[in-house]
């Protein structure tokens, strides 16, 4: 009898937990802890208290963002500068909060969208897209705090000691991101064709503008609007999606 | 720097970077019906994932060699369908291992 009752549930769409954003943000977390432990040595060696380096982190959530801030701030730069850089530096989370307007709950509330949207990251929105329902503010919240926790945890720990990790431990971690991505893309570019081919056409966009000459001085930033916008805008001309496949 | 001024420039690229992510959630409230669209974005994470992970992966570790053969691993093990998780660790591990073994030759 149990398993037939296990069998009913599990055939109801699944909502994912709060637990189950816990488990998902582990992983991004542990990158996080590495890239934001480089941010912190980088900030105190620049002369920024570990009070405000912490604050940053914790009030930014964002790499790029925040290692072209303290460049800017040591350099005293304008404030119209430093909105400016912000801008074109994390333009592109406008475009994943515009797939994840999509993607979460149509029951969620203006407020909860509101505390969502504070965790917009790289890492969170691909791990989030790439559940295969809608996701709740639930998920949301658990898929967000150890990532936050880690980040501000790191360039604290960055921030007061140089020399608190092994540095090769440390730079190790740096690579945990990058695999984790590859985790995710490969099984669904296994199983779709087009996620393939349009993975493939953004690589070579991105080698393209990173090893020529002229575009390799564009921000990472922007190289990553670039190469989103393109090989998405191909592969929508090319492989338009129907209903049937949409939760690939 | 003063305080003052640290406060302001935290301020501001905290206040810039948070309207970004938030205007659009806020302000998209239907169903895009648009079929370029949809698969525009539905397509966008993978693009977005795949220009994060090259070329930098190859100098994200402490040296060219560790870094390739960290791709190595993290893509057959994604390939034998492995979790985050374990990907992401057992990657680290090799890299920390490579890289060790680098500095003592």
């Amino acid at each position: 009898m149990q398993t037939n009752v296990d069998t009913i549930h599990s055939c109801k769409p699944q909502q994912y937990s709060f637990k189950n954003g816990i488990k998902d943000g582990m992983p991004i977390a542990l990158g996080y802890l590495s890239v934001s432990f480089s941010f912190g040595i980088l900030a105190s060696s620049l002369g920024i208290p570990a009070f405000f380096s912490v604050l940053i982190s914790m009030t930014n959530l964002t790499s790029a963002g925040q290692f072209a801030g303290i460049g800017l701030m040591v350099a005293s730069a304008s404030f119209v500068e430093m909105v400016l850089t912000q801008f074109v530096i994390n333009i592109r989370y406008s475009l994943m909060s515009v797939s994840l307007s999509q993607k979460i709950d149509p029951s969620t509330t203006f407020l909860s969208k509101l505390a969502i949207a504070f965790f917009v990251t790289d890492e969170i929105f691909v791990v989030a897209s790439n559940k295969e329902n809608e996701i709740s503010k639930k998920y949301m919240y658990g898929l967000g705090v150890l990532p936050l926790f880690a980040w501000s945890f790191g360039t604290f720990l960055g921030a007061i000691s140089g020399d608190f990790l092994p540095a090769t431990l440390c730079v190790s971690l740096g690579i945990a991101l990058h695999a984790m991505f590859i985790a995710i893309v490969v099984p669904v570019a296994k199983k779709c064709k087009p996620v393939a081919i349009i993975s493939v056409i953004s690589v070579v966009i991105s080698c393209v503008l990173n090893f020529t000459p002229v575009t390799c001085n564009i921000s990472n930033g922007f190289v990553i609007i670039i190469c989103a916008v393109l090989s998405s805008a191909i592969g929508a001309l090319l492989f338009p999606i129907s209903e049937k496949e949409e939760s690939l | 720097m003063s305080a003052r001024d640290l406060f302001v420039y935290c301020l501001i690229m905290a206040t810039v970077t948070y309207l970004i992510r938030v205007l659009p959630l806020i302000l998209i409230n239907k169903k895009i019906e648009n079929k370029f669209i949809q698969s525009f974005l539905h397509y966008m994470p993978y693009a977005v994932l795949s220009a994060l992970v090259i070329p930098s992966i190859f100098i994200s570790t402490g040296s060219y060699l560790s870094g390739v053969l960290g791709f190595v691993v993290a893509f057959a093990m994604s390939m034998r369908g492995r979790g985050l998780f374990t990907v992401a660790v057992f990657t680290c591990l090799f890299v920390f291992i490579v890289d060790s073994i680098l500095c003592l030759i």
